[in-house]
């Protein structure tokens, strides 16, 4: 069976000029050669810090970008050969719920507008189906039906990010990229909107890709998590396992840095030094070496590959 | 007591329905002007184009040798000076008008189209839109009427065709920032094209600010459109526009003839001050909101 989407070995480099005719004098290497599969139906989890490539993978995925290097296969098809049919079809099956509900809105279109969007930019439908389509996105995503008639800013930010999410649902598409969906949100009705999006993943079988800072959401979400550090991904594997014995020194750091669910949980407390490096200019061999506590001679000059069997990228499991 | 109660209720009705700070003073001044220029018709005691010779330079009524039916006096050819400012308000308006609004037309759609496809478009607009704006504006107007001749629409064309860059300039900076904004990239992951991109997300959300520039280019176009007509380039006469009565009048300056000069020359100011300051008005209470959203 074939993967819904999968990325092989993804480059996306954003040139750095001087000047308007300057030449490039580098890079930065905002993803820099990652590679993961997601399977139908299935949530990829997405963690790192800020600026590690979360955001550009999100962006490579939904066509926002185009890649410097790799390539993008969905539903078996390279998406960059895609003719403008099969384009289209892309378009159609990707689409995406952003972090700032407030931003993602249009202030100026009415909400039945705003969810009907990709529906009418894809299809032609007559009045009566269209409506009873948005009832029914309405009804999903848990917004009465008058919803539709208002304005954006009627809305609280948890209601808002309903409004994104029916969006995003409008063309029944096969992958949904979930960009920090809950992080603008309150504590309170994150558990909410985390909890509606697995009740539509299980009704409509839809596939996640779910990037966020925040480990126990993902952990709540995922089935497989790709932990990203400088562009690159560490470790990747069952969501479980990353998150209750994770092996990369990064992903024990990241995890031993949340807050735990009970305040007498024991944990190893391991406290980084230092600060990410620029992806400008990402430190030679592995890129966490800086500031591994378990860095080794090897770690400076060679890179490690994450490779089949243990999914993670470090020289302590070779 | 009773009438403090009411003074009271009536700020609290005003400031609930917002009206607070309305900006009473330019409203009525452009009402009054708008309402002449329509009516001018009706409200007009005489022909503004045809004079009486025998009532030549007759003052203002209130003035020794002042006739009662000529109420701010005549003009060199005995024709009544209230009723061409009243048909001249109505060249002002619309000749204001327009052209604010071709001009607003043009300079939001380039605008629009520089901060929205970037790459060599916006290069070639903004680059046209500096050498435009590095021309003086009033000898680029009277260039354009020697050679368009002068006529009412010309002058339309011309100080639409000088007075646009303002827009574009603005409304691309608002561009750039709009297209970065969550619901423009969303649009593109829902498959609209980049026109309707344009048309449905950027141009909604920077029509507040179209708006308000061309409240505040209200004033400049005016003030453009009577220096025209009183260089004698602009409307022809016998058109009774507010800046040939200006030309027309200026002779007779030295002569005490000061109603033919000061009476167009105060409703110009008047008409451009209220343009002003309704203008800033709307910047103040349209700007905000446009943030909050």
């Amino acid at each position: 069976m074939t993967a819904l989407l999968e990325a092989v070995d993804l480059f996306k480099h954003f040139p750095v000029r001087r000047g308007v005719f300057g030449k490039a004098h580098g890079a930065v290497r905002a993803v820099d050669g990652i590679s993961f599969t997601i399977e139908k139906g299935k949530t990829l989890g997405v963690v790192g810090e800020s600026g590690c490539g979360k955001t550009t993978t999100a962006k490579l995925v939904l066509g926002l970008e185009d890649p410097t290097g790799g390539a993008l296969r969905f539903n078996g098809e390279d998406v960059a050969s895609l003719d403008a049919a099969g384009r289209r079809r892309y378009r159609r099956g990707i689409q995406a719920v952003f972090q700032d509900p407030y931003a993602s809105l249009n202030p100026r279109m009415r909400v039945g507008e705003i969810i009907m969007e990709p529906l009418i930019t894809h299809e032609r439908h007559d009045t009566p189906e269209l409506k009873r389509r948005l009832e029914r996105l309405l009804d999903l995503v848990g917004l009465p039906a008058r919803a539709a008639a208002l304005f954006p800013h009627e809305f609280s930010g948890g209601q808002r990010q309903r409004i994104a999410i029916a969006r995003s649902l409008a063309l029944s598409p096969s992958l949904v990229v979930l960009d920090e969906p809950v992080s603008a949100l309150d504590v309170s009705i994150r558990a909410q909107i985390l909890n509606l999006l697995r009740d539509l993943q299980a009704e409509l079988g839809l596939a996640y890709l779910f990037i966020a800072h925040d480990l126990a959401a993902v952990a709540h979400m995922s089935h497989t998590i790709a932990v990203m550090y400088l562009g690159r991904v560490v470790e990747l594997g069952d969501a479980n396992t990353v998150a209750t014995a994770a092996r990369h020194p990064y992903t024990r750091a990241l995890f031993a840095a949340a807050l735990p669910s009970h305040p007498d949980e024991k944990r190893e407390e391991i406290v980084l030094a230092g600060e990410v490096p620029s992806p400008l200019n990402p430190p030679a061999g592995c890129h966490f070496h800086p500031r591994c506590p378990s860095v080794m001679e090897r770690c400076r000059g060679e890179e490690p590959k994450l490779r089949t069997g243990i999914r993670v990228a470090c020289h302590l499991y070779e | 007591m009773a009438s403090r109660a009411a003074t009271l209720t009536f700020e609290w009705t005003m400031s609930t329905l917002r009206m607070k700070g309305f900006p009473w003073f330019p409203v009525v001044i452009l009402g009054t002007l708008a309402l002449a220029a329509i009516f001018a018709d009706v409200l007009a005691p005489h022909s503004p184009e045809v004079g009486q010779l025998g009532q030549r330079f007759k003052p203002p009524a209130w003035q020794q040798g002042g006739a009662s039916q000529f109420l701010l006096g005549t003009d060199h050819l005995g024709r009544d000076v209230l009723s061409r400012l009243i048909f001249g308000a109505r060249v002002s308006m619309v000749v204001g008008l327009l052209a604010v609004f071709v001009a607003g037309t043009i300079g939001t759609f380039l605008g629009i189209l520089s901060g929205y496809m970037g790459k060599w478009t916006d290069q070639l607009i903004m680059r046209v839109t500096d050498t435009w704006l590095a021309i003086p504006a009033l000898t680029f107007a009277i260039f354009l009427a020697a050679i368009l001749g002068p006529s009412e629409m010309n002058i339309v064309i011309i100080l639409s065709a000088v007075y646009w860059t303002r827009y574009a300039r603005v409304i691309r900076g608002e561009v750039l920032s709009l297209r970065e904004r969550e619901f423009v990239r969303l649009a593109i992951v829902a498959g609209c094209s980049k026109w309707t991109i344009m048309k449905r997300h950027i141009l909604p959300n920077v029509l507040n600010t179209a708006i308000v520039i061309a409240s505040l280019q209200l004033g400049v176009v005016i003030v453009a459109e009577a220096a025209l007509s009183f260089l004698g380039v602009g409307v022809p006469p016998p058109k009774p526009a507010w800046g040939l009565m200006l030309a027309d009048g200026k002779k007779g300056l030295m002569a005490g003839y000061w109603w033919l000069t000061v009476t167009p020359g105060m409703c110009i100011m008047l008409m451009v001050l209220s343009a002003n300051l309704l203008g800033d008005w709307l910047r103040v209470k349209l700007d905000p909101q446009l943030r909050q959203l």
